[in-house]
């Protein structure tokens, strides 16, 4: 266990492109933090960084109080779950989760226990003499998780581990792996495109965007306090509405529809609402026309034209609607506004 | 897989028609007649032949000369194989850690396979020139006095060397390939859990190269076998008395240049054996053959 620490680090491929800017953020001990973004967006090549398997171009690491810029993976004390497990094929699975610690002089006995622990852990025994390919996803991807924990390392790296699997697997291996890593206390760094896996499970999430980061924050901040469109539009399914507003007189109005106040210069703005926080009902003060109404059975998606916008409200289960002219009304408190040019919050 | 279907049931017959032709001209009908000249002796002035059984069969079998040959030849091909697949794996692992000037490397090193084998040991022949070839300079200099067709040992070293360089190409472009195939965050996740890069190879790369390992081995038997020829033929070119060859080769050299027709056929009879257990071996192996996915 450990904090990590990097210090304006920087990427170049050998091609000339830069895939991550210098970048900087702390980790705290026992910290779970999640790096999300579109693909392409660097957070793999963050990762590998940490790991040692890729060249820092410049800035400095550190895990622990330890400069680990020029030490080698194996001796960063880190574990790693790759996107597609990585085992190794030719191994049964007890060799595959001792393998690092057989090269770490263990004795024979003692891997034998923390192999025995770490399978139980993770509902592997019975499977422990087969090989990877007589294994099902699910059970790859523990064996993987395996291999991690029984090192007991000071830092979990992550590359969208779960990416592999069916949505209902993921959904119980999130829960798995977040569970595990409270229980082990290890510091870690997850990889994820995506966002719902970003907020179940982080401490913390930072979102990059182009190789720079967006914005650091916990999940809730992320949500409701977006720091720019990007991360408003990337963070929520659905995402935050976006629309075109004006400010004037210390109030943000769009067209017609929305004014709430707020002390903004007199120009152009964007002001972000979440679907939720859209109110419906006979006596609210907004005219909307519902386009679409998207059933998901726990609640409803309205999908329709404000003034001239695309707009979407999220309504529970027990409200009927269909399609046509309703009326809403917008919770102010939970606006957002951002510059209309650079995009970044107000 | 879904398999496709033929229409008619002549039509498959007919397709293979021109393949099954050219191996019944070839190979069956040949293989044939020496089975049965096997149990001949013939004239060797062509005045006909008689019947001997299994004649030929056992006057090989108490040749000390063919027993002799024998012997070299494992000894040969044990040399040959060994060799070609280890220099060969060596140059692989060295370009695959190469990313740059991969290319140019693995084309330079194509050209040998170009080669072809009475070439390669003509070339052979010119380094090992008694009185200016390179290789036997350079023997001299570190005072090995060199004798190509002359002394047994040197012979049969140039015969190595030549059949070994002529292979290696092959095996590396497989081992090569096969390195590549091997998935790169495998590597990535042993070059976490093992600091000693030989460590790595020997736990993780090489029991992946297994599949392609066990494959070259039985090509470089056969080849080591059979397809020396050209090479051995170059170097003993002339006076094969008191020179190392192989058995393909005594084949030869008693057929026609001994004329011992019965004989010669006996013994590529029991070389046809070897290469269907050959043959059957690989079969079996490639059937067992793990498949990691
Ligand atoms: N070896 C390389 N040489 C040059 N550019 C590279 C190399 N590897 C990655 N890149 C580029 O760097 C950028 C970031 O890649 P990276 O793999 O970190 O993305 P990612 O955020 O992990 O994406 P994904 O979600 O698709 O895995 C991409 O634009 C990619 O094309
Ligand atoms: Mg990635």
């Amino acid at each position: 266990m450990a904090q990590v620490s990097l210090n304006n680090i920087r990427k170049i491929y050998p091609n000339g492109y830069e895939a991550v800017v210098p970048t900087s953020f702390d980790i705290a001990d026992g910290e779970f933090v999640v790096l999300v973004g579109p693909s392409g967006c660097g957070k793999s090549t963050l990762l590998r960084m940490v790991a040692g398997l890729e060249d820092i171009s410049e800035g400095a690491l550190s895990i622990g109080d330890r400069n680990v810029n020029h030490v080698d993976p194996a001796d960063r004390d880190i574990a790693m779950v790759f996107q597609n497990y990585a085992l190794y094929p030719h191994m049964t699975v007890r060799k595959n989760i001792g393998y690092g610690l057989k090269n770490r002089k263990t004795p024979a006995s003692e891997i034998e226990d923390k192999v025995q622990t770490a399978a139980k852990m993770l509902n592997l025994t019975e499977y422990l003499d087969r090989k990877p390919s007589q294994l099902s996803g699910g059970q790859r991807q523990r064996v993987a998780m395996g291999r991690a924990v029984v090192r007991d390392p000071a830092l979990f790296l992550f590359d969208e581990p779960l990416s592999n699997l069916d949505a209902k697997l993921r959904h119980q291996m999130r829960i798995e792996i977040k569970a595990l890593q409270r229980r082990l206390g290890v510091t870690s760094i997850y990889v994820t495109h995506d966002q719902v896996e970003a907020m179940t499970m982080a401490d913390r999430i930072i979102v990059l965007n182009a190789g720079r980061i967006e914005q650091i924050g916990t999940p809730a901040e992320i949500y409701h306090r977006p720091a720019s469109t990007f991360v408003a539009s990337f963070m929520g399914a659905p995402p935050m509405n976006l629309l075109t507003a004006k400010g004037s007189g210390g109030r943000v109005t769009v067209g017609e529809t929305i004014s709430v106040a707020a002390e903004v210069a007199d120009g152009p703005v964007t002001l972000g609402i979440r679907p939720e926080d859209i109110e419906i009902g006979p006596t609210c003060d907004i005219p909307f026309t519902v386009d679409i109404v998207e059933e998901l059975g726990a609640h409803r998606l309205l999908h329709g034209q404000l003034g001239g916008q695309e707009l979407t409200i999220h309504v529970g289960k027990d409200v009927v609607v269909s399609a046509g002219p309703i009326r809403m009304s917008i919770n102010p408190d939970a606006v957002v506004l951002f510059d209309a040019k650079s995009g970044l919050a107000l | 897989m879904k398999r496709a279907g033929f229409a008619t049931r002549w039509l498959p017959i007919l397709l293979l028609l021109p393949q099954l032709a050219i191996i019944a001209v070839f190979f069956y009908w040949p293989a044939a007649h020496a089975v049965k000249s096997s149990f001949y002796l013939e004239d060797p002035f062509g005045f006909g032949s008689s019947f001997v059984g299994f004649d030929n069969y056992i006057h090989l079998t108490g040749s000390s000369e063919y027993g002799r040959i024998a012997k070299f030849t494992v000894l040969f091909t044990v040399l040959v194989t060994f060799f070609s697949l280890a220099l060969a794996l060596l140059l692989a692992v060295k370009a695959d850690n190469v990313i740059r000037g991969a290319k140019t490397y693995r084309t330079l090193l194509m050209w040998v396979y170009a080669v072809a084998p009475p070439v390669a040991g003509f070339i052979g022949l010119l380094m090992f020139n008694q009185s200016w070839g390179p290789l036997t300079e350079l023997a001299k200099s570190i005072g090995w006095d060199f004798k190509l067709g002359v002394n047994f040992n040197d012979t049969a070293f140039a015969m190595v060397l030549v059949s070994v360089w002529k292979q290696v190409p092959v095996n590396f472009i497989f081992f090569l390939s096969g390195l590549q195939s091997i998935p790169k965050s495998v590597r990535e996740a042993a070059l976490i859990d093992a600091k000693s890069s030989f460590r790595r190879f020997w736990d993780v790369t090489f029991p992946l190269l297994a599949p392609t390992g066990f494959f070259l081995l039985i090509i470089n038997i056969t080849y080591a076998l059979f397809d020396t020829f050209g090479v051995v033929d170059t170097l003993v070119k002339g006076e094969p008395g008191n020179n190392p060859m192989t058995l393909v080769y005594k084949v030869y050299v008693d057929g026609f240049r001994g004329n011992d027709m019965g004989g010669s056929s006996a013994q590529s009879v029991i070389l046809m054996v070897l290469v269907l257990a050959l043959t059957v071996f690989q079969f079996r192996l490639v059937e067992r053959r793990i498949h990691y996915t």
